[in-house]
């Protein structure tokens, strides 16, 4: 854990798989997913809706076991909630009876340790919320009420930031308001950061790499690469390489689904290609 | 390991505004607030309208005392029995809340633990419906057989009235689990009992303070009623003992206490819920 190896990942998820046993039978979100990320990396997890992407998620926090497999941190195994880690859920997840300094306190409240204060104050002036302390959830945005969410992660300072569709909920373009800002922030920080969406942009404008899920059970069905350098411009964004890019994601996800009426151009029947394992 | 082996429930209920409870503690601390002079005013002046019409129609049609008191007599009975009515006052309050403290102590505890055992609380809901929906003042006889005409009966009957209106509403709130709260708790490395304290009890403080206040106002009806049963003591005693001579600008004085101990009620719940759980409306 402490010779830390140049080719050791920071997380490695290897055959992990999930089954959950609902009053219908067994049902199998993930099956023998394999993933590893490099430090200061971002992956984007995509791919149709329950394809278990959460729960691949909430097992890389150690909020819930695997059935098999194992997650690594470090090299050493998570099995339960982890100090390193950082976690941002759907939409904003603050405790709606609390004001903005105090749901940023709890995290501290619950380890018992002292905030850093410094550092939450840089935080919330680079968020632009300072001076929002004594607001309560309901008095703020939903892009305020994320980006206060985001502070609460980052500000006990994890080296590895897990988000589940953090900005779902939000606008188009407060959306692509808090993608520059994960940017922002990773650039100073280098935070490794594995983020779940739904957003094709998104993944391909935050990330280095994007894993494609296939539909449950949920396994990696192909990794791309995504080579541009940051910070990414409108330009880097608008350039024929992304679009060509996302639409390859996007018929890795959708190909497989016929519309009930006769294609109109050459029905080029696209296969979602399977990672090599 | 922490294990979830249900299908975790993803989804936040939204920032606070989106739930259940919203209603319920809306009609605690949403009431009508006094906002301009104009308003005081109008309602000064309905005020002096109602009662100066009762006393003005009483007076034309010279309805006996017996039947309808003035207010005008009322207010002067008020003032002069005030000393005599004064220690049945203090009666009735010991009764209400020494009976209302641990009735609502009993509920609260009960109510935070069943929820945790959802078995359990099938269980046992049967009985708490019942205890809720039997009125405790059809035991006080019975009480009174037992325990004689102290203030035990009286105690007894209002835990037993209050006990259970707090502990339903309570559960209510303690079973409003937000997972996605829990979860972030959780990822902290929050025990249960720190989830307990710090997300759960929070997230049930507005139906709590809605089952406090209906909890007391049912014990203060019981404790009444309870004193009207027997024992010499108490204001629902004063009410039977001036009905019965015919003293009614007295009785009405004493139902007049009686409403205003009931609004004094609602308004330190309305109050406590505005400060606590405001968050919710």
């Amino acid at each position: 854990m402490t010779a830390k190896q140049s080719t050791q990942p920071k997380l490695r998820v290897s055959g992990a798989t999930k089954v959950y046993n609902t009053r219908s039978g067994d049902l199998t979100a993930i099956d023998g997913c394999s993933l590893d990320v490099m430090d200061g990396e971002i992956v984007s997890i995509v791919g149709p809706s329950g394809c278990g992407k959460t729960t691949l998620l909430w097992s890389m926090s150690g909020l819930h076991g695997l059935t098999s497999g194992e997650v690594l941190l470090d090299g050493a195994p998570v099995t339960g909630p982890n100090p390193e880690i950082g976690l941002v859920f759907q939409e904003a997840n603050l405790l709606p009876w609390r004001d903005l300094d105090a749901n940023i306190n709890f995290p501290f409240e619950i380890k018992g340790t002292k905030p850093d204060r410094a550092w939450i104050n840089e935080l919330l002036h680079r968020v632009g919320l300072d001076g929002f302390g004594g607001r309560y959830p309901r008095e703020l945005s939903g892009g305020m009420q994320q980006r206060a969410a985001l502070v609460r992660a980052l500000s006990y300072k994890p080296s590895l930031l897990l988000m589940d569709e953090p900005f779902g909920a939000l606008d188009a373009f407060t959306r692509e308001e808090m993608n520059r800002l994960v940017e922002e922030i990773w650039m100073d920080t280098h935070t490794t950061i594995v983020l779940i969406t739904h957003s094709i942009e998104e993944a391909i404008f935050l990330s280095d790499r994007v894993v494609v899920m296939s539909p449950r059970p949920g396994r990696v069905a192909s990794i791309h690469e995504i080579p541009f350098p940051r910070p990414r411009s409108l330009d880097i964004m608008a350039s024929s390489e992304v679009f060509n890019l996302m639409n390859t994601i996007k018929m890795e996800i959708v190909g497989s689904r016929q519309s009930r009426y006769p294609q109109g151009g050459t029905a080029a029947s696209p296969q979602p290609a399977r990672a090599a394992e | 390991m922490s294990e979830t082996d249900a299908i975790p429930e993803f989804k936040s209920r939204g920032a606070g505004a989106s739930d259940v409870g919203i209603t319920n503690m809306s009609a605690l601390t949403s009431g009508p607030g006094i906002k301009s002079l104009r308003e005081v005013v109008a309602i000064a002046l309905v005020a002096v309208i109602v009662i100066g019409g009762t006393e003005a129609l009483l007076n034309i049609f010279a309805v006996p005392q017996y039947v309808l008191p003035k207010p005008s007599e009322i207010a002067v009975a008020l003032v002069t029995e005030f000393p005599l009515i004064a220690p049945h006052l203090g009666h009735t309050l010991v009764e209400l809340f020494g009976g209302f403290a641990i009735g609502a102590s009993v509920g609260l505890i009960l109510a935070a633990v069943i929820t945790q055992f959802p078995f359990a609380e099938k269980i046992v809901t049967p009985y708490i419906l019942l205890l809720v929906t039997t009125p405790m003042l059809a035991l006080v006889p019975l009480l009174i057989l037992r325990f004689g005409f102290g203030y035990e009966p009286r105690i007894i009957a209002v835990a037993l009235a209050s006990g259970p209106m707090v502990m339903i509403n309570a559960a209510t709130g303690f079973r409003r689990v937000d997972q996605a709260k829990i979860a972030l708790a959780r990822s902290y490395g929050a025990s249960t009992l720190q989830i307990f304290w710090k997300v759960r009890a929070p997230m049930a403080l507005p139906m709590i303070f809605v089952g406090l206040m209906v909890g007391s106002i049912f014990g203060l009806l019981t404790a009444v009623g309870a004193e009207m049963v027997g024992g010499g003591f108490g204001l629902g005693n004063r009410l039977t003992s001036y009905s019965s001579m015919i003293q009614m600008p007295q009785f009405f004085a004493v139902v007049l206490i009686l409403s205003i101990l009931g609004i004094l009620i609602y308004v330190f719940f309305f109050l406590m819920g505005k400060k606590f759980a405001s968050w919710e409306a």
